[in-house]
């Protein structure tokens, strides 16, 4: 597997995804499932996805352009090797996530929805994982972690720098 | 003999280290030649205790929380597999108060089972439902969940049975049965602890739903942020099939009925469930105007029951206790139990399952023994990020749809978030507005355009900036959105807005007289 996008994901490839698409088409209203393998293979859903994806399913570019970009979870560039998401809901809010949230763009040198100015961390904000009696929550590296104070965050960041660098 | 020892797999449990402890258990055991038996359970919803190990002594279980993997050692050394005294110990779990005081119905299972075991399942009343189902006719079943008065959980308070009955009575052979689990409201997590918990639970009712209104295909579109739901569901749903209560013949019935979990992509309008129809269809999760009901045209144009997973989760225990059981329990047109989720800034946090009538201050401070900060409380959100922010003074509002509605409030989806003193209400406001800008499908101009405007508007006011006019401004643009928007979203945005200036004013830099005018 190539290495030009970020840790297990392969490289882009319009057969691949038409390969995947195809696999899929046979579902009712199969569009969804087909972005979400297709950003499970690479990492992301290459822009390149747009008229591939549409000649399989029948779907017009816009159609399917508009679905990728109407939903947070599609990403359109190559993610960074690690993830930080803080939850921002009102549960989250009251027990200070806001402060969670300032630390962590703090340390990473950007906003959120940014990526760190040493582009190794992406930072995201989320509204709810369902955590809301154990917050501040947030995820590093998809896992959950509740009752997150800026010192902890600071910690499970340390641990996925040095567990995947 | 092997002693059994409950380690939660449930989310919240792991985002505190429950994993951690399990293999600490795991090796430590080991190492002393102990026979332990670890049993991933759901939570016992007393998540401030997580987590919460319990183990079975002699048939009682006897609960020790919250427990780090650091302490396993030292429990161990307390004789914790024959229930010794430890600083952790908090005695058997039935017994604690915050459970005993509960009445747990719809969670009757949840924490108690393996949550993959069907053995368990069965051995604790699970598929009572699904066999008295398949024995009746399809009108008796809609009729026993109408005569439960069992309303939708989601928020809306529906009458599910009309329902299904609108369902029921469509023509066509193709209909469907869609479980609404894009539980994307901050301050509710019940949905996922159910999933997590004791999915075959929601699985019997969605097969109960189908068997009741004709529908052969189900699915459960689930949000994207609650992996460990989708991964339990997805295997419950295979062993469901294995054991031919999903499939082509329930319970050898000869009907068909079976399931599939479509995941969400992080869009929270898809929680509404014209919304979640067409991201289901694989489109933009875009609002339909209504009519044309869901149960009349819903999924790919076909009659669709929409529920929410409590409202079918509680469904099995309908009818396998009888409508009757159900229906008395409640106050007013509110029947049943809901399962209040207590969140937010609060000491004790988690879910209480109880007959609606509690009231909110029974919630917040006997069960949720105040803030977790140990200030004083100053307001409390009830039913997600749309609903009504509550002052102190109204603490004692009991749940019950009527009543909050009442009080231009809502009961939702039983979600109770607490803030304490140092809480920013207008900033609150604010953020109403901000999420509603940022979540919006878009659709509709009230929602779209009226929500990025009630941002400005706020900032205005906080900043001073001709506070009489752009409060007028603002108290028109939330009439605006609650009357003129298409959906839930942009009418009930304006909820949290409204009643953080009436209750909060000065937050705004107002005085409560400048906010009646």
């Amino acid at each position: 597997m190539s290495t030009t996008t970020a840790g297990t994901h392969a490289t882009w490839s319009d057969d691949r995804a038409a390969d995947l698409t195809r696999s899929l088409a046979g579902l009712p209203g199969p569009l969804l499932e087909v972005l979400h393998a297709l950003q499970r293979e690479f990492g992301y859903v290459d822009p390149r996805a747009v008229p591939v994806v549409a000649d399989v399913l029948n779907l017009s570019r816009a159609e399917v352009h508009g679905v990728i970009s109407f939903y947070t979870d599609f990403r359109t560039t190559p993610t960074a090797p690690r993830s930080v998401q803080i939850c921002r809901g009102e549960a989250c809010q009251a027990v200070g996530a806001e402060a969670l949230v300032a630390h962590a763009s703090d340390r990473l040198g950007c906003d959120v929805g940014g990526t760190s100015s040493d582009g190794r961390t992406d930072l995201r904000q989320v509204f709810c994982f369902g955590n809301c009696a154990l917050g501040p929550t947030a995820s590093v590296d998809g896992r959950l972690h509740g009752r997150v104070t800026p010192d902890r965050l600071d910690a499970l960041m340390l641990d996925s720098a040095e567990g995947t660098a | 003999m092997t002693t059994i020892v409950y380690v939660p797999r449930d989310s919240a449990a792991r985002s505190v280290g429950a994993d951690e402890v399990a293999v600490a258990l795991t090796a430590e055991a080991a190492r002393r030649g102990d026979d332990i038996r670890i049993v991933r359970n759901g939570s016992r919803g007393l998540l401030w205790l997580e987590p919460l190990v319990e183990v079975d002594v002699d048939g009682t279980r006897v609960a020790y929380g919250p427990v780090a993997a650091d302490d396993v050692a030292g429990l161990l050394d307390a004789g914790l597999l024959r229930g010794g005294e430890h600083a952790l110990r908090l005695g058997p779990t039935d017994e604690l108060a915050w459970l005993s005081r509960q009445d747990r119905v719809t969670f009757a299972r949840v924490g108690i089972i393996d949550p993959l075991d069907l053995v368990d399942y069965e051995s604790h009343g699970g598929l009572v439902g699904l066999r008295v189902a398949v024995a009746l006719p399809p009108q008796d079943v809609v009729t026993a969940v109408a005569d439960s008065g069992l309303r939708g959980r989601g928020g809306a308070g529906f009458p599910a049975g009309r329902k299904w009955q609108t369902v029921l009575d469509a023509p066509g052979t193709t209909k469907y049965v869609c479980c609404n689990a894009d539980e994307g409201d901050s301050g509710t997590f019940a949905d996922r602890m159910l999933m997590e918990g004791d999915p075959f639970t929601l699985l019997e009712g969605m097969a109960i739903a189908g068997l009741a209104t004709g529908a052969t295909r189900g699915y459960i579109y689930l949000r994207s942020e609650y992996p460990d739901a989708c991964d339990i569901l997805r295997s419950a749903i295979e062993i469901g099939r294995a054991a031919g209560w999903l499939g082509p013949s329930v319970l050898g019935s000869g009907r068909a009925f079976d399931v599939e979990v479509r995941v969400g992509a992080g869009s929270y309008i898809c929680g509404e469930e014209t919304a979640m129809l067409d991201s289901l269809e694989g489109k933009r999760g875009m609002v339909r105007a209504k009519p044309p009901l869901p149960a009349l045209e819903g999924l790919f144009g076909k009659p669709t029951v929409v529920n929410n997973v409590l409202t079918l989760g509680s469904v099995p225990a309908v009818l396998a206790d009888g409508a009757e059981s159900y229906a008395a329990r409640g106050m007013g047109r509110s029947r049943g139990t809901q399962v209040f989720q207590l969140a937010g800034n609060i000491r004790q946090g988690g879910v209480v399952e109880t007959a609606f009538g509690i009231t909110l201050r029974e919630l917040v401070e006997d069960f949720g023994g105040g803030t977790v900060t140990g200030r004083p409380v100053r307001a409390v959100q009830v039913g997600g990020p749309l609903g009504a922010y509550l002052a102190p003074s109204q603490l004692d509002l009991p749940m019950d749809y009527e009543a909050f509605a009442a009080e231009g409030a809502m009961v939702g989806h039983g979600g109770v978030v607490v803030h304490d003193d140092s809480a920013d209400m207008a900033g609150l406001a604010r953020f109403a507005m901000e999420f509603c800008a940022e979540e919006s499908c878009g659709k509709c101009t009230p929602c779209r355009v009226g929500s990025v405007r009630g941002v400005e508007v706020i900032d205005k006011i906080t900043a001073g900036v001709d506070r009489r006019a752009n409060l007028v401004l603002l108290q028109d643009l939330c009439e605006l959105m609650t009357e003129g928007s298409l959906c839930a979203m942009g009418g009930l945005t304006p909820g949290p807005v409204r009643s953080a200036l009436a209750h909060f004013p000065e937050d705004f830099g107002l005085t409560p007289e400048e906010v009646a005018q």
